[in-house]
């Protein structure tokens, strides 16, 4: 398989209560006041792979660094370490400004939660689909109505609502205008950051379907965030498990929700409830998550929610280490490996 | 049965609702009717519009101006919280029922620390004299889980996570220890291991105070472990009502039935998973079908177009329809 996203210790700090200007610097410094800023820790040392043609789902609490990882990906915002390499590509060198003219703009898409809040409410759906074409491909006139057609019919939205505002259209239809935008312009890389996630279950399945046939029609890599974890089992083909911007567990989708390794990913697919199930003895998660404010360095970031935790875990970060074609980032986890 | 025989906290009877909108009436409810006995949870279930909300407002007497009741009843003890005074409403709400918004955020006071907010509600509601509110403020934090209340107490609602908000929420419902506890979609929005906290707090809770429950949820897999009826709503209709277990081993219905196939559940694949065809229909129309799903039902018969069968009000198992699976 050829690798088309090559993530490597990727890290996305941010300066907590903003940049401190110059006198404000100074103050400090004549203080004696200590150098280094707070800094929030929302992705750090964050290393994975897309393959061409793969699905990858990406889960995790809110704040865990989910969005801000995505956010960096799709070159909305620019790493604080690492690299990301897009084919043979570094696209972490070119500032996020200048790559919203680059040629590769169109390579890599995204298509937004909600797409009632990420169309522009004074853009038809016509006008919503043949942006990205107007500006990345330089689309005029006939050719531009053509493709916007094609591809509006391409995701089932019927032409008669080209016209139509995002109020105009119902949820599912909206979703199809965010997906269909995104599509337009060919894209190698498909970023779905919880596209059904404001739909009912009726509509989702519909979108779900959609997504996995223009898959297979046009041979796109996902990179599919949600934190609905039947949906993610649904639809892709390895998985990756984050807790306070690391990567916790990563392996193939069908057997981390089987048979998770990591107590995080256990209590995450513990929590789901599953159809015509009563509530079992299950796995509880306690108490808050640490703060990801200048977060210990020698301290597992999991360690103070974790039922299987010990002291080790207070000293020691654990690595993300292989096994097999699984990943996890625990010092138990041959005991997990080991339980049926 | 049990529950025929026992006390319903709160009994739903005939529930009609419209809308008026620039662009006609909206026919929101039409003859809705539940009950809920002491000690129950029950949950409402159904697709964005099918006036799982609207219900409760109705009930909670919090329509929008727009929305009038024009039939039924909603006895609450001896009380028809319909066509209670305002001043016995005002005295009933936050006393004998409470309600847990959909979103913490918006429902809270952005400007109050939220220990302030269930105070207020101990005073008013809970009989607790002015100056020991404060204190068991902070009890009720503790309860709800909360780490260091007495910290917390003093914050602000924007400082606080979206869990912590839900329970701070849940300590205002809670305050006066109502008998009904109506609580809308109380986890949309939340991650699945804080959802699975929130909700097992709730159930303890209401187990402890022997306190009715009504769960609104558009997550069939969420009801169905939290509660021990489910109302099924379709388009401001109740399509079926039965006892959790039976709902799931025999929908009769065949909008329950295609709302079971088309939830993602662990053995299915995504070809497997149905898809409902269509979509509710305008409630502006004038000329509604009587049964509301029959313009997308697959099991549509010429009977279809009469009037909705009229439930036994004894059955466990209500289906409103005239063609329904064996």
């Amino acid at each position: 398989m050829t690798v088309l996203l090559d993530v490597a210790e990727f890290s996305k700090l941010f300066p907590v209560g903003g940049v401190p200007g110059p006198i404000a610097r100074l103050r400090r410094r004549f203080a004696g006041g200590p150098e280094k800023l707070p800094k929030v820790y929302a992705v750090d040392d964050v290393s994975f792979v897309i393959n061409e043609g793969e699905t990858v789902g990406l889960v995790g609490e809110s704040g865990c660094g989910k969005s801000t990882l995505v956010r960096a990906l799709t070159r909305l915002i620019d790493a604080s370490d690492g690299s990301v390499k897009f084919g043979p590509r570094e696209l972490s060198l070119t500032p996020s400004r200048d790559f919203a003219r680059d040629p590769d703009r169109a390579r890599i898409q995204m298509v937004f939660q909600d797409a009632g809040d990420s169309i522009n409410p004074r853009f038809t759906a016509f006008d919503a689909i043949a942006d990205p074409l107007r500006r990345l491909r330089k689309m005029r006139g006939k050719a531009l109505t053509q493709r916007v057609e094609v591809v509006a019919s391409q995701c089932g939205l019927p032409l008669q609502f080209l016209s139509r505002f995002p109020h105009q259209l119902s949820g599912g239809q909206r979703a199809r205008v965010g997906i269909a935008r995104a599509i337009a312009v060919e894209p190698d890389l498909l970023v779905l950051d919880e596209p059904t996630a404001a739909l009912d279950v009726s509509v989702q399945v519909v979108i779900l379907q959609l997504l996995q046939r223009l898959k297979h029609e046009f041979g796109m890599s996902y990179l599919f965030v949600s934190h609905d974890l039947s949906v993610v089992r649904l639809l892709c083909d390895r998985v990756l498990v984050m807790y306070l911007g690391k990567i916790v567990e990563a392996g193939p989708a069908a057997e981390v929700f089987a048979h998770p390794l990591h107590p995080y990913t256990q209590a995450l697919v513990a929590a789901v409830p599953r159809l015509g199930e009563n509530v079992t003895e299950r796995l509880r998660l306690t108490g808050e998550p640490m703060s990801p404010i200048d977060p210990d360095p020698k301290v597992c970031r999991f360690s103070g929610r974790c039922p299987r935790g010990t002291d080790a875990c207070k000293t020691a970060m654990p690595a993300l280490r292989r096994f097999g074609h699984r990943q996890v980032a625990c010092h138990f986890a041959e005991e997990f490996l080991v339980q049926p | 049965m049990a529950h025929m025989t026992a006390v319903p906290a709160l009994n739903v009877e005939g529930l009609t609702v419209e809308f008026r909108t620039r662009s006609g009436i909206v026919r929101a409810l039409d003859n809705v009717s539940f009950s809920v006995e002491k000690g129950e949870t029950i949950a409402l279930v159904g697709e964005s519009g099918s006036g799982k909300s609207v219900t409760a407002y109705a009930v909670m007497g919090i329509l929008d101006p727009a929305g009038r009741v024009t039939a039924g009843r909603a006895m609450l003890g001896g009380l028809d919280l319909l066509a209670a005074k305002p001043s016995q409403l005002a005295d009933v709400r936050g006393r004998e029922i409470a309600m847990i918004f959909q979103n913490p955020r918006t429902a809270l006071n952005p400007i109050r620390p939220v220990g302030r907010q269930i105070a207020d509600v101990l005073i008013r509601h809970g009989n607790v004299p002015r100056n020991e509110a404060p204190a068991q403020a902070i009890e009720m934090l503790r309860a709800v889980g909360i780490t260091d209340p007495v910290r917390r107490a003093k914050a602000y609602p924007f400082e606080m996570s979206g869990g912590m908000c839900q329970r701070v929420m849940i300590a205002i419902a809670l305050a006066a220890k109502p008998s009904l506890l109506i609580a809308d979609e109380p986890t949309t929005g939340l991650d699945v291991t804080t959802q699975a906290v929130i909700m097992d707090l709730v159930s303890d809770l209401a187990k402890d105070l022997g306190m009715a429950t009504i769960f609104i949820t558009h997550d069939l897999a969420l009801a169905g472990q939290r509660s021990a009826r489910i109302v099924v709503m379709h388009a401001g209709h109740v399509v079926e009502v039965a006892p959790t277990k039976e709902l799931f081993a025999h929908p009769r219905h065949p909008y329950t039935a295609e709302l079971i196939a088309a939830t993602p559940d662990a053995a299915a694949s995504l070809d497997q998973l149905a898809s409902i065809p269509g979509s509710l229909p305008d409630l502006r129309r004038v000329d509604l079908p009587n049964c509301r799903y029959s313009e997308r039902c697959p099991r549509k018969t010429d009977e279809c177009d009469r009037p909705l069968p009229r439930p036994d009000p004894g059955a466990t198992h209500i289906v409103a329809c005239w063609n329904p699976l064996p």
